[in-house]
């Protein structure tokens, strides 16, 4: 097995899928020879050609719209928008275009399509590069939409997603990227989408989560077990849509408290579905409020490090929210 | 334009035969007839909305008559009655889809009339914000430049379309790559109720293709031949690998932008009165007949025969199955198997 972080994992499986399909291409600003602006293609420009991995220009629009024409002609493109906030050109045709082309044409038309969207707060990036945006296409019928914490679910879940016949969101935390190594399975490592882990088992209280906190909520549980006897089980979403309801329902039967932790915000957030889910189809095993953390109501991060720090996530946070609920 | 000698019809040096350009008149009027009954099915209450074409078919033939079926493909709009029929759609096949049937090769009854698409036609299922399509096209030519294959992706839209963003995006990275793809800017004048003036500031699409590094062409849309010529250049500069053109074909819009708009809110009487002037069928039929092509007997001949085919495809479309409601919630994502 080899020791890879999360960015390094995401290039394995692009340059695998590349060597494995011909079909597979990768595009979007800055992808070629300077190998993306977190070097997520490096080395790909110069082993695989300037066409399979393509410069594009400032425009997302055509990025996500190009693509999708590539898929519709037999390709199957990996499209990277630079900064997940940089995507609202693309919406019209993620959201209107994409997301219903096999529906509207009566199954005959799919597109096998990756959107790369790299997200997340914690970088210094501000408003506009350290937006969670997830929601506006988890709440899209049509799409996929996948949200890896380790090296290994990257690696095989961006596998998965090249291969599987339908448009595939893919959401990769930036602060994850180089946070840490783990080990990844050698060989074909193929991660489904629609399943998710139980990164930690417990039984006092769920925690759902995906991204950048898994990683914040595997540090919260142990500093739960250690200081208060807390028994935490940490549920990485890792696919958001489809979504693995099944575990999600699991996981509270077993421990009657269920706590969704994401940085977007929370109104109407992801954490509101997995709430929601939970209270109609989980309410007899419930013993607390289903109980949400998430990112402030604020149209954005804002930049001084003061003021990110605030914004944050971080495992006190959860280890505070997780203490509360426990009490209940 | 009309022509009253017979040495300038000028289709011999295009490479088109006699019998060439009396097919495509023939096509003109299977688009105008299929497009008249739909009108009148809509009028009947059996068709919901109906969004025509009528006044473009000698561009839509012209420019589409150098593709090659089965290996070109077309991102079309919603006024690309007569395109599609050139790609391969039926009469048939388009009245199905306009009736919503369950078996509509474009949607399966889930989309409104006029969003012209199939698979097995290469024509690329069709949306309706306009301009969305114009990417697809791209992405395509794309595709093709990738991979390296002798394909050319045509793209049609109208000239209130050509001005969204999505298609400065699209044009512009065509241009970078010179991928094989032609832009059809079908220029009616009108965007539903807003005249060009109101609408492109410099008055031209075609101009703008200059900024893109790729001819822009304008030609007249009441020409069918005119068209063809531009086309036919274009689809070789395409497969030459020399890239992209801009076709905007000027062409009159005979009817109200749909079944739902009455144009004689915002165009003058007159303007409205003096369309038919300018209705490309009646003014290509007199070039043919100047030519001695088009004899009264083959005329009636090419009408008796479309009227009976688009009677005959409305007939059978009728028959067609209606969606069936337990499918609706299927395919919005591949099903095992697909």
């Amino acid at each position: 097995m080899a020791e890879l972080n999360i960015l390094e994992a995401i290039r394995a499986a692009m340059d695998e899928e590349l060597e494995r399909d011909p079909n597979v291409m990768v595009l979007g600003e800055d992808v070629g020879k300077k190998g993306g602006v977190f070097g997520a293609t490096d080395g790909l420009w110069a082993k695989y050609g300037g066409k399979r991995v393509l410069d594009t220009p400032l425009t997302e629009a055509m990025i996500a719209g190009a693509a999708a024409g590539a898929a519709i002609y037999g390709l199957r493109p990996i499209a990277e928008m630079q900064f997940a906030d940089f995507a609202y050109p693309a919406f019209n045709q993620i959201v209107s275009e994409i997301s219903r082309m096999r529906y509207r044409s009566n199954n005959t038309f799919g597109l096998p399509m990756v959107i790369r969207m790299p997200y997340g707060g914690g970088v210094h990036g501000a408003l506009y590069h350290s937006q969670s945006n997830e929601t506006y296409f988890t709440s899209t019928v049509g799409l996929k939409v996948v949200a890896p914490g380790t090296p290994a679910d990257a690696k095989g879940l961006l596998k998965a997603a090249v291969r599987d016949s339908d448009p595939v969101m893919f959401f990769e935390h930036k602060k994850t990227y180089r946070l840490f190594k783990a080990e990844v399975p050698d060989g074909d490592h193929v991660v489904p989408i629609g399943v998710a882990d139980v990164a930690r088992p417990g039984k006092h209280l769920s925690i759902f989560c995906y991204g950048y906190m898994r990683f914040c909520a595997l540090e919260a549980a142990e500093t739960l077990a250690r200081e208060d006897g807390i028994e935490a089980e940490v549920v990485d979403l890792r696919s958001l849509r489809p979504l693995d309801t099944a575990t999600v329902l699991a996981s509270v039967a077993k421990t009657g408290k269920a706590l969704v932790v994401h940085e977007a915000n929370r109104f109407g957030g992801f954490g509101a579905e997995v709430a929601a889910i939970i209270a109609e189809e989980g309410f007899e095993h419930l013993d607390g409020p289903v109980t949400r953390l998430a990112g402030p109501e604020v149209p954005g991060v804002p930049f001084h490090h003061n003021l990110e720090d605030w914004f944050m996530l971080n495992p006190a946070k959860i280890v505070e929210a997780a203490r509360a609920l426990a009490a209940y | 334009m009309a022509n009253t000698k017979v040495a300038e019809l000028g289709h011999k040096a295009l490479g088109l035969t006699d019998a060439d350009v009396l097919a495509m008149y023939r096509q003109m009027l299977l688009a105008r007839a299929v497009d008249e009954r739909m009108w009148l099915m809509q009028r009947a209450g059996k068709i919901a909305f109906i969004i025509s074409g009528q006044g473009h078919e000698a561009a839509q033939i012209g420019i589409t008559w150098p593709m090659r079926p089965n290996q070109d493909w077309m991102a079309p709009y919603y006024r690309s009655i007569a395109s599609a029929i050139t790609f391969g759609m039926t009469p048939e096949d388009i009245v199905t889809a306009h009736l919503a049937k369950g078996d509509d090769v474009s949607s399966g009854g889930r989309q409104m009339p006029g969003h012209y698409g199939a698979a097995r036609y290469n024509i690329v299922s069709l949306s309706s914000p306009v301009g969305t399509q114009v990417l697809h096209a791209v992405g395509i030519a794309m595709g093709a430049w990738v991979k390296g294959e002798d394909v050319v992706a045509l793209t049609s839209f109208g000239e209130g379309t050509s001005n969204q963003g999505e298609i400065h995006e699209a044009m512009n990275f065509a241009g970078v790559h010179k991928l094989p793809v032609i832009f059809v800017c079908e220029n009616n004048g009108w965007a539903i109720s807003v005249p060009l003036d109101q609408q492109v500031g410099g008055l031209s699409v075609a101009a703008r293709a200059a900024g893109y590094g790729f001819p822009g062409v304008t030609v007249d849309g009441g020409d069918p031949l005119a068209c063809y010529a531009a086309a036919k250049e274009a689809h070789e500069r395409a497969r030459r690998g020399e890239g992209p053109t801009l076709i905007e074909a000027v062409v009159v819009r005979l009817t109200s932008h749909s079944s739902d708009d009455d144009q004689r809110r915002y165009r003058e009487a007159g303007e409205v009165e003096d369309l038919k002037q300018h209705d490309p069928l009646p003014i290509f039929a007199n070039r043919l007949r100047a030519a001695g092509l088009l004899t009264t007997e083959l005329e009636e001949q090419f009408r008796a025969e479309v009227k009976a085919e688009i009677n005959e495809a409305s007939k059978r479309a009728e028959a067609h199955p209606e969606p069936d409601v337990a499918n609706a919630e299927r395919w919005v994502y591949a099903e095992d198997g697909d």
